[in-house]
């Protein structure tokens, strides 16, 4: 079995699939109306190329075992290094500051009481209860994105001094990048709690669950990390591209306003954004109380997959030439 | 017949010069149009033959340029060869640069943990070495002083430290002995001729002659790219220092 054969196969996959999902996605999140056929492909081919890749991925466990045991070897062998690295990360990035992790807290704070002012002032009534808790927990969610990303992007180039002389496989640079970005989110979360708690609203058991859309989002930025950090080596360009393109992402994202002001046509729109799922699923758990549908998850999952599988592939395609261009 | 270690099998290594690595998007397209991007062909090795068995010191020689280092670089699994395959058995400790993967911001000791692990060790087994490594290094002094403020021989130290006390399979040394002062240049070898008894294998890269003589038991002479010839050390010394008048 080559590299075609697996291509042809999961292209084959996609297309049947096709044909079953169609009209079958619910409307509520996948955000058609009945008529509006672009979106209606959009997602029944999402769903259906993302269902196909994970098959075709577990084909590839099973033709090419002692290949994916070896690779599952070498990341075995390389774990500590990774820990090290989200430890030195961790201790580096507050060094010298007088409140060192306090900052961690601190800065979700700062801002949202920045954004609060400033909103409350310029829009009166936008229809949202508690404005703070509802920013915070959009920022919360798109900065771990963005910084896990951004971080990541740079790992490599980064990383140049060690890659070029100690033999390390290079996917454990972002990947470490993206989980200091979990640690820095754990601490973001004592800061929305504390305004959950001052601002009076209630617990519901569903927060419980939050975890799942963090985990969502985590394999989501650890797919888009790799796929930049790989990119990001023969083009430094991506990373000029990049931020204007997170900066786009994040207006697209209902982070500081509801999704009810927008016109349809955009409307439409942000339903393509991944990060408008993640974000509604972190909001219905933990402002809502109530449990996502199955096809939320599903959504969720498969911007996350789709985004792994796609970043996986460039980064272990690609990595042995990174060196010839560092 | 022992497998061996390490063996080289018809190994090309080829650079491409024109690889700007400042070229952007927009330079990437108009020259894709020019079909003018793979220009420049350099080829560091040649088709390399050979193969090292356990517990051989093997040294390597050659002039400067001629693809010493490149080799050590694919043996260790830095490059990736071009044509050709390397098969490696065992756990490497290469000792390719002065300083290899340490950062110069950190201590020794958070170093000496970090480089551990690059090489797959887990901090805990680091832990019941590290007095070893520092008392070789003779480091304790400055063991929380950042590395930025260490001297080049006292990189190299910690360095040779590290990479011989976890005891790997294979050793890779490329031209670092010399950086020490003599007393220091004298451990190492010791030490080296030690982790020998115990069946290590070493890939020795040094242009002083009496060193490889001393040490080796077999060497590699490379020139341009290519393997001259492998053969018993001395016989390989005749021919260098005949290149070199």
């Amino acid at each position: 079995m080559t590299k075609k054969h697996f291509a042809l196969a999961a292209l084959i996959l996609t297309a049947v699939q096709f044909v079953l999902f169609w009209d079958t996605l619910p409307i509520e999140v996948a955000g058609h109306r009945p008529g509006n056929i672009p979106m209606l492909v959009f997602y029944t081919g999402f769903v259906s190329a993302t269902s196909s890749m994970l098959l075709v991925i577990l084909l590839i466990c099973v033709t090419k075992k002692t290949y994916v045991i070896n690779q599952l070897k070498t990341f075995s062998k390389f774990r500590h290094l990774m820990f090290l690295m989200i430890k030195r990360d961790f201790v580096t990035r507050y060094r010298r500051s007088v409140l060192g992790i306090l900052w961690s807290v601190l800065n979700p704070l700062l801002t949202m009481l920045v954004l609060t002012m400033v909103f409350s002032m310029l829009f009166r009534d936008m229809g949202i209860e508690n404005f703070p808790v509802y920013l915070l927990s959009g920022q919360l969610m798109f900065n771990f994105f963005s910084e896990a990303t951004n971080s990541a992007m740079v790992s490599i180039t980064g990383g140049a001094g060690t890659i070029k002389k100690v033999y390390v496989p290079k996917y454990i640079f972002p990947i470490s990048r993206v989980i200091s970005a979990l640690v820095n989110v754990g601490f973001s979360f004592l800061a929305f709690l504390f305004v959950f708690i001052v601002t009076g609203e209630s617990f519901s058991w569903t927060m419980l669950l939050i975890p799942i859309p963090v985990f969502y989002m985590l394999l989501f930025s650890a797919g888009v990390g790799m796929f930049l950090s790989a990119t990001n080596v023969f083009f430094r360009d991506i990373s000029y591209i990049y931020g204007v393109l997170l900066t786009l992402v994040m207006f697209l994202t209902p982070i500081m306003y509801p999704v009810s002001i927008l016109p349809d046509r955009v409307y439409h729109l942000i339903h393509l954004n991944p990060m408008y799922h993640f974000v509604s699923y972190f909001r219905a758990l933990a402002l809502n109380g109530v449990l996502p549908s199955l096809w939320s998850n599903i959504i969720c999952l498969g911007f996350a997959l789709a985004a792994l599988g796609v970043g996986f592939y460039v980064k272990m395609s690609q990595q042995d030439k990174y060196i010839l261009y560092l | 017949m022992d497998k061996p270690v390490i063996s080289v099998k018809d190994v090309s290594m080829l650079f491409n010069l024109s690889r700007d690595k400042t070229m952007g998007i927009k330079e990437y397209v108009v020259k894709a149009l020019k079909r003018q991007l793979f220009y420049d062909e350099f080829w560091a090795l040649r088709d390399i033959n050979f193969e090292v068995k356990r517990g051989e010191v093997v040294g390597i020689l050659g002039l400067n340029g001629s693809g010493k280092s490149t080799l050590l670089k694919l043996i260790a699994g830095v490059f990736k060869p071009t044509k050709g395959s390397i098969e490696v058995n065992g756990a490497i400790s290469p000792l390719l640069e002065l300083g290899a993967g340490f950062d110069p911001e950190f201590s020794a000791r958070e170093n000496v943990f970090m480089n551990g692990a690059m090489f797959g060790y887990a901090p805990s087994y680091m832990k019941t070495l590290y007095k070893d490594i520092m008392d070789f290094a003779e480091l304790w002094e400055f063991e929380d002083v950042p590395m930025k403020n260490f001297s080049s021989g006292m990189y190299a130290r910690l360095g040779f430290a590290v990479a011989t006390q976890v005891e790997p399979d294979i050793l890779i040394v490329d031209e670092i002995l010399g950086v020490g002062d003599h007393l220091f240049t004298k451990k190492c070898e010791d030490r080296i001729k030690k982790m020998l008894e115990g069946g290590t294998t070493v890939l020795l890269v040094s242009h002083n002659i009496d060193t490889i003589k001393e040490m080796c038991s077999r060497a590699v002479l490379l020139s341009k790219g290519k393997v001259v010839q492998v053969g018993a050390v001395e016989e390989i010394c005749k021919i260098y220092q005949g290149d070199d008048a």
